[in-house]
């Protein structure tokens, strides 16, 4: 196990390191150039702001001073912002993107959850059919649509809730609610198919013949087999939740993480998408990596490390 | 033999499909007696399986339904049993050996864990007796190492090891009657006859009834004093070993017998299959359920059911040629092996 998560975070180093690299050039494909009004600049100046950012070296140059200040935990700073760090900028709207993600994720997979587990458990019933038709909802309109409607509806007519901006908690309930309904969806259908074919499984006779009683049965043997598919969902949901905040944090003007990466990209401001980029990556490769961990530990018959159990 | 301690009687067992309502058990009537082995032959679907998992209510809910009959069980109709009832009946007074041991232990669980279970539940003590006892039990089905192997996911085991372990689930609470369904139809031969092997030790030990369900003949040989031959939902023929093998009565049962491959037979010699395949059960009609494919039918197998003809105090079977009406038949020469007297 040890030996595996040595093995394991290595890969990650070196995933994170491909990513950068790729970025690092293709932003160089971007037009025009970091500085917002380039014709304004004499060329004096021009020479000075490229000399300050290091960008009169060489692009091989550049990358590796780059490389060289990332591995001592510098991103660099801001091109456009004048002498903020791109780690303090990223520390700075990191805060209301993680609080509506997670918000999200929690809601999503514990209303998933219930409505997944009821559905099985009511198969072809009425509570079947319903929930489904909550998950067909959820996967099939789009999270701003959604966002738009409680906007109207929850912010506008009823007043329940603000509509947008960012104040105090309650500014963070509908972009979560938002961006919970594809989580809903999506953890529901997954626990609804897994447990049902966990129920038709010859082990779950055996544990009722065994004169358990039925919720134990569904606790101690269905739900465990069931949840391990699911966790392998979770990972690529997180992502998509992640980036799913682009648009919700666009739309409820949430100063989050997202909103900062579209913004400069439209100016160029090369250090903070590299920064951000860097970010999402290195947090998505985590997600994997803790589901990957959460995998092995659900299910014995995957063994980390591949160190062999022995076999009668 | 001694005492009826488990008796079915006239069990109706239906099934709702897409393609509508299937009556998978027509009639069923059976008795289990103290200590013996009863054997419940028939091939694929003919509700073998059906019949044993109504006796314990395991049974989808959704999709089966238990028209009519009764399941008595010291005294009480199992059927008229609510949840917490049947669950203190499962496991303790009646137990349950599963076919595939590739699926029918949870695969996430340890197999010391799935042993303890039921013991926990029926005998009402600690973890540490349980584990005990479990240490004891693995250790009598003949799985060295118990103690280590406690600790063991089922996907550490043979097919065979795993389904020494689901008897020994099965055993631990010292049930009265042992449930067995094609207990070796997914294990390679010779794992087979450790297994029927055990299963008889193991018996003569505890004093255990068991019903085996099976389509293997070879294994009813090996296990059971009493027979019950089952076609298409319905008992066609019951009696001794010795009467089913030597003095069969069904065509049905001829059938099955001549289809068995023998010791000592003339290799040249083909098997002799039974014409046809069974009759799709939703579409039964008033006849006997073998009279498609009887080479004995007469007019009256296809309107009118045959009831059962008691031929000894221990042999009965549903055919119309036992009526006294019937006209006399030959019936086939060489059947399970011996010539017909």
């Amino acid at each position: 196990m040890g030996r595996y998560v040595v093995q394991r975070m290595g890969y990650m180093v070196i995933t994170l390191l491909i990513i950068v690299t790729i970025t690092f050039f293709l932003m160089q494909l971007l037009p025009g150039t970091p500085f917002s009004n380039p014709e304004k600049l004499s060329e004096r100046q021009l020479e000075l702001m490229s000399a300050k950012y290091g960008l009169d070296k060489p692009l091989a140059i550049q990358y590796m001073t780059y490389i060289g200040n990332l591995i001592q935990g510098d991103l660099g700073l801001s091109f456009q912002s004048e002498g903020r760090t791109v780690i303090s900028m990223i520390g700075d709207r990191i805060g209301p993107s993680a609080l509506i993600g997670g918000q999200a994720v929690v809601i999503g997979v514990l209303c998933g959850f219930i409505l997944g587990v009821i559905s099985a458990l009511k198969h072809n019933t009425i509570f079947d059919y319903g929930s489904v038709f909550v998950a067909v909802i959820g996967m099939s309109i789009p999270s701003f649509v959604f966002a738009a409607l409680m906007q109207y509806y929850i912010g506008v007519q009823w007043g329940l809730l603000p509509v947008a901006l960012w104040k105090d908690y309650s500014y963070s309930i509908m972009p979560s609610l938002a961006l919970s309904a594809m989580v809903i969806a999506t953890v529901a259908r997954f626990i609804r198919s897994e447990m049902l074919e966990v129920l038709g499984q010859e082990f779950v006779t055996t544990a009722r013949a065994k004169g358990i009683t039925e919720f134990v049965v569904i606790i101690r043997h269905v739900l465990r087999n069931a949840l391990i598919p699911v966790v392998t969902v979770l990972g690529p949901l997180t992502v998509s939740i992640m980036t799913g905040t682009l648009v919700i944090e666009k739309i409820f003007a949430v100063p989050g993480l997202g909103e900062q990466f579209t913004l400069s990209i439209l100016v160029n401001d090369y250090s903070v998408i590299l920064g951000i980029t860097l970010f999402y990556s290195a947090l998505f490769i985590f997600i994997v990596f803790i589901v990957d961990i959460l995998y092995g530990i659900l299910d014995p018959r995957i063994s980390m490390g591949g160190g062999k159990k022995d076999a009668a | 033999m001694g005492e009826t301690i488990l008796s079915v009687d006239n069990l109706d067992v239906s099934f709702q499909t897409n393609s509508g309502l299937i009556k998978a058990v027509r009639g069923v009537s059976f008795d289990l007696k103290k200590g013996e082995t009863l054997a419940i032959v028939g091939e694929s679907g003919s509700g073998k399986s059906v019949t044993a998992k109504s006796i314990m209510q395991l049974l989808p809910k959704q999709s089966t339904r238990i028209d009519s009959g009764s399941i008595v069980y010291g005294g009480n109709d199992l059927l008229e049993y609510g949840n917490k009832e049947i669950e203190k009946i499962r496991g303790k007074e009646i137990a349950m050996v599963f076919q595939d041991p590739m699926t029918s232990l949870n695969p996430t669980m340890k197999i010391g864990k799935q042993v303890m279970e039921g013991l926990i539940k029926h005998n009402n003590i600690r973890k540490k007796e349980a584990k005990k006892r479990s240490i004891e039990l693995l250790t009598e089905v003949g799985i060295p190492y118990a103690e280590e192997r406690m600790n063991s996911f089922p996907h550490e085991f043979s097919g065979g090891m795993r389904q020494r372990v689901v008897i020994a689930m099965a055993l631990a609470c010292d049930p009265k009657v042992l449930i067995a369904d094609e207990p070796t139809t997914a294990l390679d031969v010779t794992i087979q006859a450790q297994i029927l092997n055990l299963m008889k030790e193991l018996q003569k030990k505890t004093g255990t009834s068991i019903l085996i369900i099976t389509h293997d003949l070879g294994v009813v040989v090996n296990m059971a004093q009493r027979i019950a031959v089952m076609y298409a939902g319905e008992i066609v023929e019951t009696g001794t070993l010795r009467e089913i093998f030597y003095k069969p009565k069904h065509p049905y049962t001829w059938g099955l017998l001549q289809s068995m491959p023998k010791m000592h037979q003339d290799q040249s010699v083909p098997l002799i299959p039974i014409a046809g395949s069974p009759p799709d059960v939703s579409l039964m009609h008033d006849g006997c359920p073998f009279a498609a494919r009887c080479p004995y039918v007469m007019k009256v197998c296809h309107n009118h059911k045959p009831d059962q003809t008691q031929i000894s105090v221990t042999h009965a079977a549903a055919c119309w040629l036992e009526d006294d009406w019937a006209p006399e038949i030959k019936q086939p020469e060489k059947i399970g092996g011996v010539s017909n007297s």
